[in-house]
């Protein structure tokens, strides 16, 4: 199968394409954690990461930024919308928006103290059931740590918006984690 | 500052998005108020959390194997059928030799003939530069202090890097970065000229390596030497010249005897 990949770039070049290899393969792991994430299954992320990276060399003269990560990732998660759900990203919004779930913030119980004794699986179960609109920002900023100002731009959002979505999507998580294994562990002790 | 304009700021002064002034605000109000305070120190562990690796998802091999330049050694097999293709593409059409570099391991092979007794390692160092401009890729550890960044290295490699400030040559250095050249850990250093940056990698070799050799590439100038048994390879998009002049003033400033000086 990788045989065929020669026939796919439309109009290469070897600078073109070393540049490409320079620039745009090493973000292979940033864009597969995106989209493993986005979709919650191995093999649809490798099809939308696959997908991704052939229209990201086919567009890849357009690309006249700095930063291939974030412009590789935007596309990325374009191309998990459109194979995924035939809804638009925009129109996930109004389930969320800020009306909807103020921020319900009652100060720290004794039980979210323990946080960092978290289990991967816990925060991975957790993390899942975020709506993916907040699952998104949390991935972008916690796990590839871009800027405010990349995750909007990756998620063409506004920098208010990625902020207050970065909170809920925070909230959410310590509430999760407050409710479930804690419980246990609190009757434990 | 009220506990509800905290209660949102507080994942942007977590995050070191808030600016001075906010930031200064911020830090007053959790010294006055334990409840936000005591907020701020549980998003901070939930931040610290989710960053374990194990959340982490990398690619995985079939997908990596299918847009990597795979490693000669690594896939002697499927290497060969397009590695004979090779010739023939840059026979027929410098376009399709372009596609073969993009995705096939035969592009080592094609970087050795082009760079006429040319090496790997040029290649290798050369992605690693444009790499390292990246966004937050240039360097692990800031300093313009050579005691700094030299004890930064310290056992993240196993040798001891040699670490110069060049400042007085106009080279100042500007910091360190751990990097891999050539299938193992290299020490990366971290210098400008002007608005240029320059990475200068290095790693052991053996006692008797002395090659050095000076190549051009995609704009990018790449002197190689080796001395007192360490590889350096300096890489830049600063004029030839420059970059030549950075090599000898590292080479003088590091104390090498007779101050080799590429051919």
């Amino acid at each position: 199968m990788p045989a065929d990949l020669h026939v796919i770039s439309p109009n290469p070049d070897s600078v073109r394409s070393a540049r490409f290899e320079a620039l745009v393969l090493p973000c292979l792991d940033a864009a597969y954690n995106l989209a493993r994430w986005l979709a919650r299954d191995n093999a649809d992320a490798q099809d939308v990461v696959q997908e991704a990276m052939l229209r990201a060399l086919r567009y890849f003269d357009s690309f006249h930024g700095s930063d291939a990560r974030v412009w590789l990732l935007a596309i990325v998660r374009n191309t998990f919308y459109t194979l995924r759900t035939k809804t638009p990203p925009g129109s996930l919004h109004e389930s969320l928006d800020e009306d909807a779930h103020t921020l319900v913030d009652g100060g720290p119980s004794p039980e979210t103290l323990t946080l960092l004794a978290v289990d991967v699986g816990t925060l991975q179960l957790a993390l899942e059931r975020l709506p993916s609109p907040l699952r998104e920002v949390i991935v972008l900023r916690e796990l590839e740590e871009c800027s405010y100002k990349e995750i909007a731009a990756i998620t063409e959002q506004k920098i208010g918006t990625v902020m207050s979505r970065l909170a809920r999507a925070r909230e959410r998580l310590k509430a999760e984690l407050a409710h479930h294994p804690k419980e246990v562990r609190r009757h434990d002790v | 500052m009220t506990c509800d304009d905290a209660r949102l700021l507080v994942h942007a002064y977590l995050d070191n998005e808030l600016d001075a002034a906010q930031s200064a605000t911020m830090i007053k109000h959790l010294r006055d108020c334990t409840a936000c305070a005591a907020s701020y120190d549980v998003y901070g562990r939930l931040r610290k959390a989710l960053a374990q690796p194990g959340l982490y998802r990398r690619a995985p091999d079939a997908l990596r194997e299918r847009w990597s330049p795979a490693q000669p050694a690594a896939s002697a097999a499927p290497a060969s059928p397009r590695r004979r293709r090779a010739p023939l593409a840059y026979a027929m059409a410098a376009g399709f030799a372009g596609a073969l570099l993009l995705t096939s391991p035969a592009w080592i092979a094609g970087l050795r003939q082009d760079g006429g007794g040319g090496n790997p390692v040029v290649a290798e160092a050369i992605s690693s530069h444009i790499r390292s401009l990246q966004a937050q890729h240039l360097m692990d550890v800031v300093s313009t202090d050579q005691h700094t960044v030299k004890p930064w290295f310290e056992g993240k490699l196993d040798f001891s890097p040699r670490v110069k400030d060049l400042t007085g040559e106009g080279f100042p250095l500007i910091g360190g970065r751990l990097d891999a050249i050539a299938g193992r850990s290299v020490a990366a250093l971290i210098y400008k000229r002007h608005l240029h940056v320059i990475n200068l990698y290095q790693w052991p070799a053996d006692a008797s390596a002395t090659a050095s050799s000076e190549e051009q590439r995609h704009g990018y100038t790449v002197i190689r030497w080796a001395t007192e048994g360490m590889h350096y390879v300096a890489v830049s998009d600063v004029s030839a010249g420059d970059l030549k002049q950075f090599v000898l003033a590292f080479q003088n400033d590091a104390g090498t005897p007779t101050a080799r000086s590429p051919p």
